[in-house]
């Protein structure tokens, strides 16, 4: 991008005004905080920091988070497509209602959600007594994990596939369709390509939201150490024995993660929407 | 575009998912809150301490939505309006908030303004509490509700380009006027249904709320914690009587927010 | 110009959020005077009863009532609030660990054990079995724990309880396999927790587990919490004494530097003296504590087994000794762990 091109963007006024709003609040809310984390790891020698995170417990713990929430944000992936698709496809009877829902675990308290879902799911619940007689347990297991971020991780892979798949209109399809193309490879060749950047975005954020939940997670995890303890919740207990350090620095490779996700899936979105324009 | 006839299979199976993972969840906490009856529900609601907490919900909601709203048009501002050396940094940063575990959303404020923190001593000559008080109930549901108002502006501003706000720049517009006349309209939609995202989550902001609240029934306890609490004295039905109390709220929420959708796609088509 | 007009604009961003930050009212307004008491889970029902008491005993004496505002959550957790700068008058918590670890910070001063009667613990409990109506496992001593049983206890790396329930399992281990067969001691007690089916953050998140959701054949609890159970749901359980147990003193500590800087010590010390009062340890009794006065503790001998063997923190070289070698990072209890692998 060269300078006049820089220069000539200013042409709109407010732009010492809103960076400077921006920046003040990113400051206050975001970089202050963040840095007190970095400010408390000082505390930790680099030997004792890698001693910490790599200790079988932490990497248990990261393990379970990583593994739960992967998987939970792939269920998250398909059943965000199929429910973008038939939203926008579709014409049924209570669809209003039903993309009303989605929205629910954004505004449904996490407490209550792991309440409710623990108490359906203990092999003394609604749905969880339907799974005891299979043999099959979800409250207290990493199913159950899975099955409460499933639940947080919702709303964000149908929400960015869906304004993507309203904007695509049908004539590509029927022309695919025109030219022989069967269901299948239609959905393949043409629908799938313009929809994955969205998709990636959504598994982003689903993926990072369960990385790092707490408040549903740990009422239907049995939290046990190297089976069912996240890494949040390995957090809480090192601050409960004043490990701020080393809470900090478990802390710290979390938000790694999670900056690193984001990061990936913005120059995703960038990349699509260059290529599109 | 002409919708396509429902086809039975896909439809079917969305509808079993919504209905175990969302439906299901739901019937069980109204189920539970209405155990005592309607005059018991009524009780359970009316207490002392339910009120004061609701207060306290209302209150970190209202300046956490008016303090995001503000910020999220700011943001959204500047980052779609300007291009600059660090813009997609400053993206993924107004981003975080959401992908950072609350507890650690929590840790932070207590690293910051705990009594281990550097501001510690300047903050107590100025006779302020920020952690386990009001303020800082505050500032973690600002935190964690951060990025909801301006995540839904800034594709629609991307999308509607910059044209006309420049000419009316160099036909000599102020900032506000520019931005009330011409980008307002155009944003007004996802505005609001970014506030109303926003006030949702705050609503049900639990994890950060709950490492920085220090859980004083009465003063520090939103509602979110006051339904543990409950739930920790083995009162059932009280919890969930509570928990309905939320329940319907974001049934309000989300009434609206798909009225406020309706309305905006039509806009949009006109 | 446009650089200084982007400071005035930072800076008076900075001094908004600043200024909004000003939150913190007065705490005495007029007749009454209010205190905060942080405490942990289960003594929500006696304080409830107790504060209200003692504000009219306050009343009688000073002509001014009191709000005690009440914060209950996990004792461990509680502490570490207090320690971050919750400005608590008085804790009362289940450990004496805990509220050594709020001394290590500065803000209560040592020697706060000798401060008030019985090592400033006006009540005591014990750990004791809560199984299933019909006691179908036929658990009756912690030896039966080790067997085909589930049980539910809270990890002791969160919660004040557990490191009790720990302890007790120990001291029973000591007296059946000697004090110096360690490994043999270390050996059962992990076969305990391998056991264990639900690990929560709290006594009150595994009587949830146990008694709501169904959980386990076993729950190892405070003695007053599982009295509490039996009022809760009537007929369901019941309650095993187990031959070894540890006395659990929980402790209550003024918080020097919050009541020199609210000027409340001696509305704070009154406080916790009339503890000790026979009306209120008359109360404890009947939410199910051991009073500490010995005579009124007789009183409700057919409420408490006091023929039950209770072991002190001192067998195990007091807290601070016991904390570094069972609980501690790469302690005992993290050993048991590790070898599960």
């Amino acid at each position: 991008m060269d300078k006049t091109l820089l220069k000539r963007k200013r042409i709109i006024p407010g732009f010492g005004l809103s960076m400077g709003v921006t920046i003040a609040m990113l400051s206050i809310i975001v970089l202050i905080p963040l840095i007190s984390i970095f400010w408390k790891m000082a505390e930790l020698s680099i030997g004792e920091f890698f001693a910490v995170i790599f200790h079988r417990r932490t990497l248990a713990a990261f393990g379970v988070s990583i593994l739960c929430s992967a998987l939970a944000a792939l269920v998250n992936l398909v059943m965000g497509v199929l429910l973008a698709w038939v939203l926008v496809r579709y014409e049924f009877p209570l669809k209003r209602v039903m993309d009303g829902l989605i929205e629910l675990p954004f505004a449904l308290p996490t407490a209550i959600a792991g309440i409710a879902l623990t108490s359906l799911t203990v092999n003394t619940g609604w749905v969880g007594s339907v799974f005891a007689k299979l043999g099959i347990d979800i409250a207290y297991t990493k199913f159950g994990i899975i099955i409460a971020m499933v639940f947080v991780g919702i709303p964000f892979v149908v929400r960015t596939v869906q304004p993507v798949l309203e904007k695509l209109d049908g004539s590509y399809e029927e022309a695919a369709a025109m030219l022989g193309a069967g269901r299948r490879t239609t959905f393949l060749r043409v629908v799938l390509p313009e929809i994955r950047p969205a998709a990636l975005t959504g598994f982003g954020l689903a993926f990072a939201r369960g990385l790092g939940e707490y408040g549903s997670v740990v009422f239907i995890a049995g939290n046990q150490p190297y089976k069912t303890e996240i890494a949040s919740l390995l957090i809480m207990n090192q601050l409960q024995e004043y490990d701020y350090a080393e809470a900090a620095a478990i802390a710290l490779v979390m938000l790694i993660i999670a900056f690193v996700v984001l990061f990936v899936m913005n120059v995703i979105q960038s990349r699509a929407a260059r290529r599109a324009s | 575009m002409e919708k396509k006839k429902c086809r039975p299979v896909p439809v079917i199976i969305c509808a079993v998912f919504i209905a175990l993972f969302l439906i299901l969840p739901l019937v069980f906490v109204i189920t539970e809150a209405f155990s005592d009856g309607l005059a018991g529900w009524w009780a359970n609601i009316t207490e002392r301490y339910t009120v004061k907490a609701l207060k306290l919900s209302l209150l970190s909601m209202v300046a956490a939505v008016v303090i995001n709203t503000v910020f999220g048009l700011f943001a959204a501002w500047a980052l779609t309006r300007y291009y600059y050396r660090g813009q997609r940094i400053l993206n993924t940063l107004i981003d975080i908030p959401l992908s950072v575990s609350p507890v650690i959303a929590g840790l932070i404020f207590i690293l910051t303004f705990g009594r281990s923190s550097p501001l510690y001593p300047l903050l107590q000559q100025l006779h302020i509490s920020v952690i386990y008080a009001v303020p800082g109930i505050i500032i973690a549901t600002v935190f964690v509700t951060l990025p909801y108002v301006s995540r839904e502006i800034i594709p629609v501003l991307n999308a509607i380009g910059t044209a006309e706000e420049e000419a009316a720049a160099l036909m000599g517009a102020g900032g506000w006027k520019i931005f009330r006349k011409i980008t307002l309209p155009h944003i007004k939609w996802s505005l609001l249904y970014g506030i109303v995202l926003c006030t949702a989550r705050s609503l049900g902001e639990f994890g950060a709320v709950s490492v920085i609240s220090g859980h004083l029934r009465g003063r520090t306890n939103t509602l979110p914690l006051h339904i543990e609490i409950l739930y920790n004295e083995f009162q059932y039905s009280p919890a969930f009587a509570v928990s309905s109390l939320l329940v319907i709220l974001a049934i309000i929420l989300l009434v609206i927010r798909s009225v406020v959708e309706h309305r905006g796609g039509k806009n949009e088509q006109v | 110009m446009k650089k200084i007009r982007k400071y005035i604009i930072l800076s008076l961003c900075v001094l908004i959020t600043a200024a909004s930050l000003c939150g913190c009212g007065s705490r005495s307004d007029g007749n009454t005077v209010s205190m905060i008491n942080v405490s942990y889970d289960p003594t929500r029902e006696f304080y409830e009863e107790y504060n209200a008491l003692f504000s009219d005993y306050w009343q009688q004496q000073t002509g001014k009532s009191v709000e005690v505002l009440m914060s209950h959550g996990g004792s461990g957790t509680q502490a570490l609030s207090v320690a971050n700068g919750l400005p608590a008058d008085v804790v009362t918590l289940a450990l004496e660990a805990d509220v050594n670890s709020i001394m290590n910070e500065g803000i209560i001063e040592p020697g706060w054990v000798e401060q008030f009667e019985g090592d400033s613990s006006p009540y005591t409990s014990t750990i004791v079995f809560m199984v299933r109506a019909g006691n179908e496992k036929n658990i009756s001593d912690w030896g039966d724990l080790a067997g085909e049983v589930g049980v539910i206890t809270p990890n002791p790396k969160t919660s004040g309880a557990a490191r009790w329930i720990f302890l007790a399992a120990w001291a029973w281990a000591e007296n059946q396999y000697g004090a110096d067969n360690e490994d043999a001691i270390v050996d059962f007690v992990g076969k305990i927790y391998r056991n264990v089916l639900v690990l929560d953050t709290g006594a009150r998140g595994s009587t949830t587990t146990f008694c709501e959701n169904g959980q386990g054949d076993v729950l190892l609890a405070w003695e007053n919490e599982a009295f509490l159970i039996l009022e809760q749901y009537p007929g369901e359980f019941e309650i095993v004494n187990p031959s070894i147990s540890t006395l659990c003193q929980p402790s209550v500590a003024v918080v020097d530097e919050v009541v020199d800087r609210n000027r409340s010590r001696d509305l704070a010390e009154a406080y916790l003296e009339y503890l000790y009062c026979d009306e209120a340890q008359r109360m404890i009794g009947r939410y199910n504590y051991r009073p500490s006065n010995p005579e009124i503790l007789q009183e409700f001998s057919n409420v408490f087994d006091l023929e039950m063997e209770l072991v002190t923190i001192d067998h195990f070289g007091g807290w601070v000794a016991a904390q570094e070698k069972y609980f501690s990072d790469g302690g005992v209890f993290d050993r048991i762990y590790d070898f599960q692998r």
